[in-house]
């Protein structure tokens, strides 16, 4: 290594004027492995101290002032309160111990945190609140019965869903047929030509993503249902009330959302690879093809979810085109179709506990259905980039999986080599 | 560890030891023997090694006249260096070369620029066409990061619609020109964007060089590439000379020196369009150019 031509000339070390070099002295003994990782801390413990004391305090000195000298205020008064009394007292304690800057830096930390955690509450209230109420009502047979025969004096348990799960994945299947290409193919106009048109296009769009979704379901009543009911192809009622319509009036409230999000993501390509695409002989159509669109798959993948997420929930263009049914029907072109979000809509509204208990079973039903979707779209569309974080799937597999090892390891047998996370994520 | 070396060793600087040993590890024998060509493609460009020569090009990006007047003739299998300083317009001059300068909405363009005598800008000239035969290598290295390091040397037949019966024979081929079919002939699979920077640079150039282009135009490949990786470009380029015309900009003088048959000076005043002060043998530009400015730029007195 360098070391230095400083060193005396002779092996031995020289005396008297020849400085001890730190370099020629004999290294230290180094701690044997296995090394132990350490990471500098931003909390310490007199920091975790400061906070608990403070919000003791706080808690102490508002229960004095409402409890003891006033006649109290009610709960949420005292949460507020005493919150602010905490943030004060933090701060002047922190400012006291630290100086201004740090006082400053760790009473926003904690706004901000617990600004983080008030957020969460609804959010897993919500949840909580869904799983709460529709669990008992959900059995297998929720998945394999419809609604036939069931009536006011039915228990919750019996009948199901099914007929609104094929419904809502039928419809929402449709949608998205006519949805990518056209959301493709807007954004693709958006981003890769110089239309004189872009900039009214992009208003439009604009404009679109803030339509009223019960006014997209108005207007394919309205266009097609009304004057063509009647009509039939192939011995079907294409225009009557069916999942063909439903999933025109969803598309038109997909379509720009995923348009939005594809442009956003088109244009993060960056320009170098459409210009080595076109340097290396290619149209412009043929860049968009083989190289911006595989670039942007992952973003293109999300996109297509979002849309998915808008229009799986959607009940109100459902009402006058799906109009629900409480019976199968699995052809989305002929005659009325139920769909969860309806599902859910009607049961609810039902005077017999039964069906509210089913309604709620439904909501959980479509919860779960969005999850398993964004779980499916993230793997189909993960970035297989190298220097792509690893999916959340492919982390969770490592990270069970190196926890598997480390207890193998243990036992002597263990030396079977495992995939680390990282081959795991770039596998194509 | 440091106790275990006798002093008299101490003398050699293990920096430059370690740089000269991975120099001596990196250079590969390179590959090809001139009999053995390149799989054959067809609808590609054919014929070799193009001459380039530019008349009275002038640039302008809306009214702004960023490159007036440029005279330059590029011989056929000869490697030319642009050289000069930021904002002189040596790249927007590249890109002139290969009709890549329009991409811009606001470009426009003055003059010719024959390729082998025929100007690329006259009408019913497609600028594909053009793009074919005139491949570019770009500063910062660009690799399609959605395909493997096969598919990107692949891109440009996928791109143009060219037909190759030897696939797997023109990957190597190309990446043995680049120099850099040693490291990845393992992995041939993985994602291009996976090598480092100065891999991935070198991926770029077997990429322009599968299409078998006439002429590459290179825009500071080197920028941001260290020693090592700088020194491999420069043996491809080295290598490449006589097959297919080579022009190059540069910032780095001894780079310009080393790899170039001719150089051209390019110079703009401030707020004024860039020209070319002088053009010649490489030799004769930084031993003894015409021009006083010239002299100072090489010599690094400005610029």
């Amino acid at each position: 290594m360098a070391v230095t031509d400083q060193a005396p000339p002779t092996p031995a070390p020289a005396p008297g004027p020849v400085p001890a070099h730190a370099l020629t002295r004999p290294a230290e003994p180094r701690t044997p492995p296995p090394r132990v990782k350490r990471r500098p801390s931003e909390l310490t413990r007199a920091d975790l101290f400061t906070a608990g004391a403070s919000a003791i305090s706080a808690l102490a000195g508002t229960w004095v002032v409402f409890a003891r000298l006033t006649d109290g205020v009610g709960w949420f008064g005292f949460v507020v309160v005493a919150y602010l009394v905490f943030l004060v007292t933090f701060a002047l304690v922190t400012t006291d111990r630290l100086g201004r800057l740090a006082g400053t830096d760790r009473v926003a930390t904690v706004a901000v945190t617990s600004g983080a955690l008030v957020l969460m509450v609804p959010l897993l209230w919500l949840v909580g609140y869904v799983v709460v109420k529709g669990l008992p009502a959900l059995r297998l047979s929720f998945f394999t019965n419809d609604l036939s025969g069931i009536g006011a004096t039915a228990k919750s348990t019996d009948g199901g869903g099914s007929h609104a799960i094929v419904g809502t994945l039928q419809q929402v299947g449709l949608a998205l047929v006519f949805t990518v290409p056209l959301a493709l193919a807007c954004a693709v106009f958006l981003n890769e030509t110089r239309s004189r048109f872009r900039r009214p296009v992009r208003i439009f769009v604009d404009a679109m993503s803030g339509l009223p979704s019960v006014v997209a379901g108005l207007f394919v009543f309205a266009v097609l249902i009304i004057p063509h009911a009647d009509k039939q192809v192939l011995g079907w009622e294409v225009f009557g009330y069916n999942g063909l319509m439903a999933s025109l009036a969803l598309a038109m409230v997909m379509v720009p959302t995923v348009t939005r999000t594809v442009d956003v993501v088109l244009r993060l390509v960056p320009d170098g690879l459409r210009e080595s695409g076109l340097a290396l002989g290619a149209s412009r159509a043929k860049v968009v093809w083989s190289v911006v669109l595989p670039t942007a798959r992952s973003g293109i993948t999300t996109a297509v979810v979002l849309g998915i997420a808008r229009a799986v929930g959607e009940t109100a263009p459902l009402l006058f085109t799906a109009f629900g049914l409480d019976l199968m029907n699995a052809n989305p072109f002929d005659g009325p179709q139920d769909s969860l979000p309806l599902f859910v809509y009607k049961n609810v509204q039902k005077p017999a506990q039964a069906s509210i208990d089913r309604g709620f079973a439904g909501a959980l039903v479509l919860m779960v259905l969005v999850l398993v979707l964004f779980t499916i779209a993230r793997i189909v569309g993960r970035d297989r980039s190298a220097n792509a974080r690893p999916s959340t799937v492919a982390r969770l597999a490592g990270r069970i999986r190196s926890s598997r090892r480390r207890a193998t390891d243990r036992s002597p047998s263990a030396d079977r080599p495992l995939p680390t996370v990282r081959q795991e994520a770039s596998r194509p | 560890m440091t106790e275990t070396t006798p002093p008299d060793t101490l003398t050699i600087d293990p920096v430059l030891d370690l740089t000269r040993a991975a120099l001596a590890a990196g250079r590969e024998p390179v590959a090809t023997p001139a009999s053995e060509g390149p799989p054959e493609i067809s609808g590609g460009p054919t014929g070799g090694a193009a001459s380039v020569e530019a008349r009275d090009a002038s640039a302008w990006f809306g009214d702004r006249l960023v490159l007036e007047g440029v005279d330059l003739l590029m011989p056929a299998g000869e490697v030319t260096a642009l050289i000069g300083p930021s904002g002189c317009g040596k790249s927007t001059f590249l890109r002139l070369l290969n009709r890549m300068h329009e991409l811009v909405p606001s470009a426009s363009l003055g003059g010719e620029v024959l390729l082998d005598g025929e100007d690329i800008y006259r009408p019913g000239i497609r600028a594909q066409e053009v793009r074919l035969r005139v491949g570019m290598v770009f500063q910062k290295p660009n690799p399609f990061p959605a395909l493997s390091i096969r598919d990107n040397v692949l891109a440009g037949l996928k791109l143009a619609r060219l037909k190759c019966r030897d696939h797997d024979g023109l990957v190597e081929w190309a990446l043995r020109r680049a120099s850099l079919w040693n490291e990845v002939r393992d992995r041939l699979d993985a994602p291009g964007g996976a090598l480092s920077g100065g891999q991935q640079q070198r991926l770029c150039i077997a990429r322009a060089l599968a299409v078998q282009p006439n002429v590459l135009l290179m825009d500071e490949p080197c920028s941001a590439l260290d020693p090592t990786s700088t020194r491999r470009v420069e043996d491809t380029i080295a290598e490449l000379r006589h097959q297919v015309t080579v022009v190059i900009v540069t910032h780095n003088m001894q780079q310009a020196h080393r790899v170039s048959d001719r150089c051209a000076f390019f110079l703009a005043q401030e707020n004024q369009p860039g020209y070319v002060v002088e053009q010649g043998a490489t030799t004769k530009m930084f031993d003894a150019p015409d021009d006083q400015r010239t002299l100072d730029y090489v010599q690094g007195r400005f610029g």
